[in-house]
């Protein structure tokens, strides 16, 4: 299987380490990895905050790089979300303002092609124990848009559980927004720290040491507040936990 | 009230600070939320029921006109008068024209969100009619001058023993207690009195019958059926999108509604009235058919969905934003997920821009809709109208200086070329030298991203891209 790495420009530039690690874990699996350079942000930030008219060129260009893969994978849930449920939107919008058709009949042949990692993993490769081990009391926070958008369900609890060494406890109130939404946490701050305070609150609660999630995001959100409270909690990618293994233990 | 209204972060952020609303709000959502969950788990269509729901309403838009023409001679062939109110104020000057007709200074109301919406209260005091609310929740509402921030438990961020304070300075009563029961029977008291001697009832509708003209009311404390049957006169105000084709209709609503709203399987009283009945009940009936923006909504073929809505509040409840702020934050008679649509569509998008921007497209009120509105879709849609419409107000130069629009406008081009992109990534690395001497950044100098370091430390950016590290190891296997 031809399988493209959709890093996202958040990752590209924040958190390179989640990107090696989806690297190193699909060829642990037996997979070839492609990264095409020529890609960059998907647009979602400028969709979402209502800017879609200047999202269109980056669909446009999202759609030319991963055209002809067999799967794109990214470790983004609300970045794979947008390709794949939104863009649509924006292949209408193109022909709305722009009388383009070409970009809602690429983003056709395209965004179905598109999945989050546990997605690609659990439902396409059918692998639940991608031999990792990671010896960690963890905890698993369902991003809004793997949980309600791409719909991922209880993938990446299946993936997690058969980590070995791992303490997975449950998050309470796990299916509450952790308050991020994008520019959601600037233009209303306010709010979202007050959704973030609980949400630290039911982390703390479990007594976890990690914090995962699939989507560094959410995650960034979550774990700038627990490093500003010096509560001795980090976040940690799910590709980061998946593609530990006893040997990374041992150095 | 005159004046704009304060923006939804600025409103949020007083109401946020208050702990007990905070306290009330959530406990009274998280208890709502549970109830719901049980009541509509146990329906194993569910999913069905929400699609026809939605169908049903799609239909119903599609073809408005059509039903409400029906709508008209129903209620006519049955004795009624139907009246058509373009807006607020003609929906006003009707209702207090028929008031006034009677010689009334004094009519019973039954909750009506929609009366909300006309601010019909308040022009009825203007011509010097006086407007009881009925509904506890309302009374309490109404006696204490404030404002609903819930439709369907309008003083959800009040609790028992502020109640209590509220009784004990506006009614007549000596002694209360906070036992539910006791404030409950301290309001009926208070009731009974004014149902028996008002002249004129006025209610809302949740549903009206095209086939058959009747109208229904669901409700939970029995006064609206009060109201609409002791006076001599009813009139009752409806939203247009209100219609429902036919009788078997409801088999579906009144499944979606109760579950939804108050997590019940069945409201405890549902009152249905066809036109007037000779020694029964109201011997006039009217009804007035609200337009006042619904029309306009109707054109926009994203948008039109809102008009699903039968207000049984269920995205409020499980709103993440909603139930930590309140409904007053929306500044808005309608408040949570759905204000934040509809309220922008129906007043116009510049009256109502920071609305759109309430929520963090979550999802959660998409999911339990009854009739199935993308409310995400419909704020990211409405969110466009709000840059266009900046965009068209604030041409050249003043464009570019709104600073969110200008970082927009930067990043689009950022991205639009792998070598400008590449190049931002790298000027980032040294712009951010400064701050990120000794780890995570703890505090940002002002500007668009200070808000975030208020609570939060903002990860350095690493010393390699993704891309630079995959650079160098494809060149490193290249050579190999
Ligand atoms: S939008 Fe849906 S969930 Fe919200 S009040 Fe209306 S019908 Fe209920």
């Amino acid at each position: 299987m031809r399988v493209a790495l959709f890093i996202t420009c958040f990752n590209d530039t924040l958190f390179p380490d989640t990107g090696r690690a989806v690297v190193r874990l699909l060829e642990r699996l037996g997979h070839e990895v492609e990264f095409p350079l020529d890609q960059t942000c998907c647009g979602q930030m400028h969709f979402n905050t209502g800017y879609q008219v200047e999202a269109i060129p980056l669909a446009r260009r999202f759609v030319r790089t991963f055209a002809g893969y067999d799967a794109i994978v990214s470790p983004s849930g609300s970045c794979a979300a947008m390709v794949r449920d939104y863009y649509g939107r924006l292949g209408e919008i193109a022909v709305e303002e722009q009388g383009d058709t070409a970009l809602a009949e690429q983003v056709a042949q395209v965004a179905p092609r598109v999945f989050e990692l546990s997605e690609l993993l659990v439902g396409q490769l059918g692998v639940e124990d991608v031999g990792a081990y990671y010896p960690h009391r963890v905890t698993y926070h369902p991003t809004c848009h793997s949980l309600r958008l791409l719909k991922v369900g209880e993938a990446p609890l299946k993936l997690l559980r058969a980590v070995r060494g791992i303490d997975l406890v449950e998050l309470p109130e796990a299916e509450e927004c952790c308050g991020f939404g994008g520019t959601f946490a600037i233009k209303n701050a306010d709010t979202s720290m007050a959704m973030l305070s609980d949400k630290l609150r039911h982390v703390l609660d479990t007594r976890a040491e990690v914090c995962t999630a699939g989507d560094n995001s959410c995650l960034m959100h979550i774990g700038g507040a627990l490093s500003r409270q010096r509560s001795g909690v980090r976040t940690v990618h799910l590709a980061e936990i998946l593609a530990a293994t006893e040997d990374d233990a041992r150095v | 009230m005159s004046g704009p209204s304060p923006s939804f972060p600025e409103s949020a952020r007083v109401a946020l600070a208050n702990t007990q609303l905070r306290r009330n709000m959530g406990y009274a959502t998280q208890t709502i939320r549970a109830k719901r969950a049980l009541v509509v788990d146990e329906l194993p269509d569910w999913e069905e029921l929400r699609e026809t729901g939605r169908a049903i309403k799609e239909s119903v838009l599609r073809h408005l006109d059509e039903h409400l023409e029906a709508l008209e001679q129903s209620v006519t062939r049955a004795g009624g008068q139907v009246h058509w109110a373009r807006d607020a104020d003609e929906a006003n000057r009707i209702i207090a024209g028929i008031v006034s007709g009677h010689g009334a200074t004094e009519i019973a109301k039954v909750k009506s969100i929609t009366s909300d919406e006309i601010k019909l209260n308040e022009a009825l005091a203007a011509r010097g009619i006086e407007a009881i609310e009925t509904d506890l929740a309302e009374l309490i509402i109404q006696l204490d001058g404030d404002e609903s921030s819930h439709f369907l438990v309008p003083a959800i961020h009040r609790n028992r023993a502020e109640i209590r304070e509220i009784f004990l300075e506006h009614l007549d009563v000596d002694e209360l207690s906070d036992d539910p029961r006791e404030l409950a029977e301290a309001a009926r008291l208070h009731l009974r009195e004014k149902f028996l001697s008002a002249r004129v009832g006025v209610s809302g509708a949740n549903f009206a019958i095209a086939e058959t003209g009747s109208v229904l009311v669901v409700e939970s404390e029995g006064n609206g059926r009060m109201c609409t049957t002791l006076p001599p006169v009813l009139i009752s105000l409806m939203g247009i999108e209100k219609v429902l084709p036919t009788f078997q209709d409801l088999e579906v609503f009144l499944q979606l509604l109760p579950r939804s709203s108050t997590g019940e399987r069945m409201n405890p009283y549902t009152s249905v009235w066809t036109g007037t009945s000779e020694g029964d009940g109201p011997q006039e009936f009217h009804l007035v058919l609200l337009d006042n923006g619904r029309t306009a909504v109707l054109r926009d073929e994203i948008g039109r969905q809102t008009l699903n809505c039968i207000r049984c509040s269920a995205c409020l409840n499980v709103c993440p934003v909603y139930s930590r702020t309140g409904g007053h934050a929306y500044n808005s008679v309608y408040p949570g997920p759905i204000g934040a649509i509809l309220t922008p569509q129906l007043v116009g998008i510049h009256a109502a821009e920071s609305l759109p921007y309430a929520s963090t497209l979550c999802g959660a009120c998409y999911e339990v809709c009854p009739v199935k509105i993308n409310i995400p879709e419909v704020l990211v849609h409405l969110r466009g109208k709000v840059v266009r419409h900046k965009q068209a107000e604030h041409s050249g130069w003043r464009a570019r200086l709104d600073p969110e629009a200008a970082a927009m406008a930067a990043m689009a081009r950022v991205f639009s070329s792998r070598a400008r992109y590449e190049r931002a990534q790298r000027l980032a690395r040294l712009g951010q030298a400064p701050l990120a001497r000794r780890g995570p950044i703890s505090h940002l100098p002002g500007g668009l991203m200070s808000g975030w370091t208020a609570m939060r430390d903002l990860k350095a950016l690493p010393q390699r891209t993704f891309r630079e590290w995959w650079v160098e190891r494809d060149g490193s296997r290249a050579d190999a």
